[in-house]
């Protein structure tokens, strides 16, 4: 009885998913084993539950528009570099869902998510299943190494969870990726998101309120938490996700800080160009 | 013995602990090529005719004889408790200096090759953990769980002798869970009709079957090898599809719940789990055993289906 209801489900799930979509999905080679699991967990058959909500919300919801989609090569690794913003790694997801569905080939786009995700129940499983990753070094080599595209938000919470007087200020970067990309000869494409940032516009961060509950901020937006639940859903405002020209770098991986992070701030300025673009090229934050 | 004289002495190896599942699988397949010695304290039942078993506590005064009488040209050591029943400081004497005395025989009486079973476990399950953890990742295992911490002490004592003796080859093994005909956790546990499972999380496992833990023990007798490699058999997958191939109905339960559940009935001494232990169906602990199928040559022979296969069988006896 519950298999039938189940199978009916999942029947109408796939059916959300336009016929070529789901095709690219199906037939996606990510090094899975007979049992359709690769050795991280991730299951392409499990995007036919995230896929449809993720595609509702890149089409209707935030009506995401993309450009230069083509600098993501059509295989072999990249590192993609984004900013990130706007409270909840939304930002993350529709840069998956562009890569899935508005590329051909489409190329499937693995995040690497706070090593604390693995600890929240059902988020550890649903994450897994649908390709995200631990965020440590070892993991990316092996992603790398298989070929695969990796996204990584180098501002980490820093990013995320900052209050709307800083919008579109970048925060200060990490170096790991930069080691990582000298380390592998990996190319980056920086990708800037430009409308996440006012998807909740936090007007304040309660600190200790989050400590006390383990978050990793408490954010005060003009609906949350005096909405309730409702308040914590995100503004239908209008993304924009630019993809840059692939940027290669070389040298010794160990190099200091100081010189790692002059090739860091080069994939920074570029991003904050970007954005910066972006912001003029838009005419409101809901068009 | 006329076997003995006829051909060229075979080489001889001492197994400890011969007579748990392990060792005697171990016996099984080592005696026709070598000549097996075996200890161990409990009594050893079913054991190919050509092995000689001593019944002798590893600590007793008593295993020096066999070290003395027998010129061993290997030992494998797998006198090795993980009873999380008994008591700690028993279990702890038992353990550490077990080990330690056995290899200070092997360094007096000049054994050329010491194999020891360490296990995976001693990486510990975490979410911040790699995906495949490789043999210089840091041994936490014991961070939450007290009952490892003996078996992280005997592992880091191994790697020190493994420094302090260089004419001796050390060789430590760290396999996966191991499964088929033994009497562990992870055994036990899959062969539960109603495992419980922990509400929202279902980890990557890695298993490996006892057979091909004794063709590494096998390998790493072979002269030459030493240093520590990680075991694991066919690839990764999800405890829910092992259950589910496994035709179990496995019973979600959160994890609050589920550890009051587990920690009364430890202290009413009606179940042998421990509470830490439920970390294993809850995060990975997933090895990376690359340089044992490159140096050990060691490859898996029985994959996931003969795996499933066996431990199905299990229940139905």
């Amino acid at each position: 009885m519950l298999q039938k209801v189940k199978e009916q489900v999942d029947g109408a799930l796939v059916h959300a998913i336009r016929e070529d979509v789901w095709e690219r999905i199906r037939t996606m080679d990510a090094g899975q084993n007979e049992y359709g699991f690769d050795p991280f967990g991730f299951e392409p058959e499990f995007l036919k539950y995230v896929a449809p909500p993720a595609i509702w919300l890149y089409r209707n919801y935030f009506r995401v528009e993309t450009f230069g989609m083509e600098h993501i090569p059509d295989s072999g690794p990249v590192l993609l570099v984004a900013n990130h913003t706007g409270q909840i790694p939304l930002d993350g997801m529709m840069i998956a869902t562009a890569g899935l569905i508005d590329r051909s080939p489409p190329r499937m786009v693995r995040s690497m998510v706070e090593r604390w995700v693995p600890s929240i129940p059902f988020i550890s499983r649903i994450f897994a299943r649908a390709g995200q990753v631990v965020g440590t070094r070892e993991n990316a080599r092996i992603l790398l190494r298989r070929g695969g595209c990796i996204l990584v938000f180098p501002e980490g919470q820093r990013g995320i969870n900052k209050t709307y007087d800083r919008a579109y200020q970048l925060q200060e970067f990490g170096l790991g990726f930069m080691r990582l990309a000298l380390a592998t000869g990996t190319p980056i494409v920086p990708v800037s998101v430009v409308g996440a940032e006012e998807q909740m516009p936090a007007l304040y961060d309660v600190k200790s309120l989050a400590k006390v509950l383990g978050m990793p901020a408490f954010p005060i937006t003009p609906t949350w938490p005096l909405l309730g639940p409702l308040g914590a859903l995100p503004l239908p405002v209008k993304y924009r996700i630019y993809f840059g020209e692939p940027m290669r770098f070389e040298g010794d991986p160990d190099e200091e800080d100081r010189v790692v992070g002059g090739h860091v701030e080069r994939v920074r300025e570029v991003i904050a160009q970007m954005i910066d673009r972006g912001l003029q090229e838009r005419r409101g934050v809901f068009f | 013995m006329s076997k003995r004289t006829r051909r060229a002495r075979k080489e001889r190896v001492l197994v400890t602990g011969i007579g748990g599942n392990l060792g005697r699988a171990v016996a099984r397949r080592l005696h026709r090529r070598y000549e097996v010695v075996g200890i161990d304290r409990r009594a050893v039942r079913h054991m190919p005719k050509d092995v000689d078993v001593e019944q002798v506590d590893i600590r007793r005064r008593r295993v020096e004889d066999v070290f003395r009488r027998q010129r061993l040209d290997a030992v494998v050591h797998l006198n090795i408790m993980h009873d999380p029943r008994s008591r700690q400081d028993e279990h702890h004497q038992f353990n550490i200096v077990g080990t330690q005395k056995v290899f200070e025989l092997c360094a007096e009486h000049r054994v050329p090759k010491v194999v020891v079973l360490s296990s995976a476990d001693v990486y510990g399950p975490d979410p911040r953990n790699d995906q495949f953890l490789k043999e210089d990742a840091a041994l936490m295992g014991g961070q939450k769980f007290e009952a490892i911490r003996d078996l992280i002490a005997l592992d880091m004592f191994c790697n020190t002798f493994f420094w302090r003796h260089p004419e001796i080859e050390t060789v430590i093994l760290r396999p996966v869970h191991i499964v088929g005909r033994v009497n562990n956790a992870p055994s036990r546990y899959l062969r539960l009709e109603r495992p419980p499972t922990i509400l929202g999380f279902d980890p990557m496992v890695q298993l490996i079957h006892v057979e091909d833990v004794v063709s590494a023990i096998e390998k790493a007798l072979t002269p030459g090898i030493r240093g520590v490699f990680n075991l694991a058999g066919p690839s990764p997958v999800p405890l829910s599809l092992i259950l589910g191939r496994l035709g179990r109905s496995p019973r979600p339960m959160p994890e609050p719940m589920l550890k009051w559940m587990l920690s009364t009935a430890w202290s009413l001494k009606l179940s042998d789990w421990p509470v830490p232990e439920l970390d294993h169906i809850k995060y990975i602990c997933m090895v990376d055993d690359s340089l044992a199928r490159k140096q050990l040559g060691f490859a898996h022979e029985h994959g996931l289906e003969s795996i499933l296969r066996e431990l199905g069988q299990g229940v139905r006896r």
